[in-house]
């Protein structure tokens, strides 16, 4: 069995890639292309990965490349494919599966939560699940209810799992590569409407630690915590507060919500005394509301206003687009949430 | 040749029938707890189909596995110990009766969802064929598991890509108290594998050297890379579905009339009538089961508990709120 390391296989994604600005999904695409070089236990499968090259191009040319076993399109059998991944990795292989959607993954959840979270554990130590589960969700263009959820708050209640939420082109590559590697299950959360989006990308970079956060915008006055496509919408209002109200906000990537990079949270507050999360999810029992807890546990006496939330309407998604629109957070609604918070300081 | 097979058989049986007896006795005891599903009954089942296999193969069963576990030569002592909840057992005190692992066994559990056997069997299956290896995997399930959507789900990818697994229904008519025919429309498992493309058979499961020869057959067929088969075995459990159970729910002449059909007794007696096996040295086989079951319970008893509650959820310890380990 072939297993080389990482960085001879650089060569292998053409220069002119290797260091440009890609989108979410080649920068996937790359990584798979080079954990399935380097190291032949690992697979992936999922329905129209193989011969479509994927619902959203992640796979592309993967399966003419590496062939039908290594790039496996699967029937609609969500729970079974994903336990086939369980049982691939017990005994020496590294599946990477892809659920088309997160909403479809409510059908594996017993692959996911009873079988690969679990096993480790209740074989004392014994056994390992190195397996990696992509899956895309949040709220896109006007799906509708049974297409546009968000699981990070049944995931993140499972010990045993790890998760990651990259939102850029640059972890994308960076946390899948990090994942596939890696012996424990994890899962690859990634958003519907970050596969066409553009970012700087930089093959020979070093990776940062897979579950740690980042600072994508420093400010002084208040802490904007969020993930996926909420950090844009967070830099967006980050950049309305500094023009229109003198506002320093500091935005915050999570880039992994299980674990949380609690000590770069609790830095940030420490410096600007007050803290808002935004989510795209439903507000009730969502991952905000472990993130706020986490954060009050750690820092209470740092904090000059009680955390907030900004997060998504307690309802299923609507087809209609205005009512989707307004059942998500947007710029307007982070900005105003700032301006009460750090207003009610001043008043 | 015939008389040492049967004397194996036999020996495995008896085992069996022991350390099950022995288990519910320390049950009642309060040594093992939780749920307790026991196999009395149904010995030729296991016994037969995995005295088949080679040491390579993979096998996956059910929380009714002990016995499983014992015919992949995982210690009879390691299995007491797990259900004792000790460190010593074979998934260190942390798995239970319902989940007991041996990777070096190539036992790959010890499942108490129902149906979760088929996905794992399968990708175990997906990962020797990939890498074109002659071994094979054996997956057990109930008759009830059938009607899980696992089972079809899983039958169609391991026909589709010709998988090999040798999926063994164990059909002992009940799921819990509600009985085959009350479950499925279909009783006969073997049936339900054709519109799957897998190819099947029923079996006696009373007897296990009908279910041994089945098994030999059927796993030569799926060593040959021909693709998944589904070994159904007809058998019966003697006892109730677990521990909890008092079996209200069938008549005492039923089960009079299927433990007229013992496997144990059933071999016993064609080995005596064969003259493979004297009543000397069926009593001597009697023995020695006792003995290892005694000293599988000694050492149970003696072995320390396991201390660490957070070992094994993730490769290392992990600091959910570290972010960067
Ligand atoms: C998904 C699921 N549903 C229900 C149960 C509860 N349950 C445990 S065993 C059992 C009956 C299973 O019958 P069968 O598959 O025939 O196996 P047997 O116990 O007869 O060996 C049920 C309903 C369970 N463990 N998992
Ligand atoms: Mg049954």
């Amino acid at each position: 069995m072939k297993r080389a390391a990482p960085q001879e296989n650089a060569g292998l994604i053409a220069p002119a890639k290797a260091r440009s600005e890609l989108m979410v999904w080649e920068a996937l695409n790359i990584a798979l292309d080079q954990a399935l070089a380097a190291d032949d236990a690992v697979f992936i499968m999922g329905e129209d990965v193989g011969l479509y090259g994927g619902s959203y191009r992640v796979t592309q040319g993967l399966y003419a490349k590496y062939g039908e076993w290594r790039v496996r399109d699967t029937p609609i059998s969500e729970n079974s494919f994903t336990g086939l991944g369980v049982g691939a990795a017990l005994v020496g292989g590294r599946p990477v599966i892809e659920i088309m959607t997160v909403n479809f993954a409510l059908l594996a959840l017993d692959a996911i939560i009873n079988m690969a979270a679990k096993l480790r554990y209740m074989s004392g130590g014994k056994l390992r699940v190195p397996l990696v589960v992509r899956m895309p969700g949040g709220v896109a263009r006007q799906l509708a209810a049974q297409h546009s959820q968000r699981l990070e708050h049944t995931l993140m209640n499972v010990p045993g799992l790890r998760i990651v939420a990259p939102g850029t082109a640059q972890d994308s590559y960076w946390q899948l590569t990090q994942a596939v590697r890696d012996d424990d299950p994890i899962i690859v959360l990634e958003h519907e409407l970050l596969y066409f989006k553009k970012g700087p990308f930089d093959i020979h970079a070093e990776a940062p630690p897979m579950h740690g956060a980042a600072v994508r915008r420093a400010g002084a006055h208040v802490t904007l915590i969020a993930w996926h496509r909420m950090v844009d919408v967070c830099l967006q209002a980050a950049d309305k507060l500094a023009s229109e109200d003198d506002i320093a906000a500091e935005v915050i990537d999570l880039r992994s919500l299980k674990p949380i990079d609690l000590p770069l949270l609790t830095a940030s507050l420490k410096k600007t005394h007050r803290a808002i999360v935004v989510e795209e999810d439903c507000k009730f029992a969502g991952a905000g509301a472990e993130i706020v807890a986490a954060l009050q546990e750690a820092a209470f006496y740092e904090l000059d206003a009680p955390i907030a939330r900004v997060a998504g309407a307690d309802v299923p998604t609507p087809y209609n687009g205005d009512l989707e629109a307004a059942s998500i957070p947007d710029a307007d609604a982070v900005t105003l949430a700032v301006r009460r918070m750090v207003g009610a300081r001043e008043e | 040749m015939q008389r040492d097979l049967v004397k194996q058989l036999l020996y495995d049986m008896l085992l069996a029938r022991r350390f099950e007896e022995a288990a519910a006795e320390q049950y009642t005891q309060g040594k093992v707890a939780g749920f307790l599903h026991l196999y009395p009954g149904e010995e030729a089942v296991a016994v037969g189909s995995l005295r088949a296999a080679e040491p390579g193969d993979y096998v996956v069963s059910t929380y009714r596995e002990h016995v499983h576990a014992l015919m992949r030569d995982v210690p009879p002592g390691a299995v007491m110990a797990e259900m004792f909840g000790r460190a010593t057992g074979c998934s260190g005190g942390y798995g239970g009766s319902m989940h007991l692992f041996s990777a070096e066994h190539r036992f790959l559990g010890g499942y108490a969802i129902v149906g979760e056997t088929f996905p794992v069997a399968i990708g175990a299956g997906y990962w020797l064929a990939m890498n074109r290896s002659p071994d094979v995997v054996l997956c057990f399930f109930g008759e009830g598991a059938a009607n899980q959507g696992t089972f079809h789900e899983s039958l169609n990818m391991a026909a589709l890509w010709k998988l090999p697994v040798l999926f063994i229904c164990e059909n002992n008519h009940y799921q819990i108290g509600t009985e085959v025919h009350r479950q499925a429309a279909v009783v006969e498992v073997y049936k339900r594998g054709c519109g799957n493309g897998v190819p099947g058979r029923r079996v006696d499961g009373m007897d296990v050297l009908a279910v041994h020869q089945a098994a030999r057959d059927a796993l030569e067929q799926v060593r040959g890379g021909n693709g998944p088969f589904l070994l159904e075995c007809d058998t019966y459990r003697f006892r109730g579905h677990s521990m909890a159970d008092g079996g209200a729910y069938r008549s005492a002449l039923e089960v009079a009339e299927l433990k007229a059909r013992d496997p144990l007794l059933n071999l016993r007696n064609r080995a005596l009538e064969n003259g493979w096996l004297n009543e000397e040295d069926i009593e001597a086989l009697h023995q020695k089961a006792h003995g290892v079951v005694e000293e599988a319970i000694r050492f149970a008893g003696q072995s320390p508990a396991p201390d660490d509650l957070y070992q094994g959820v993730y490769r290392r310890p992990l600091d959910l709120y570290a972010g960067r380990p």
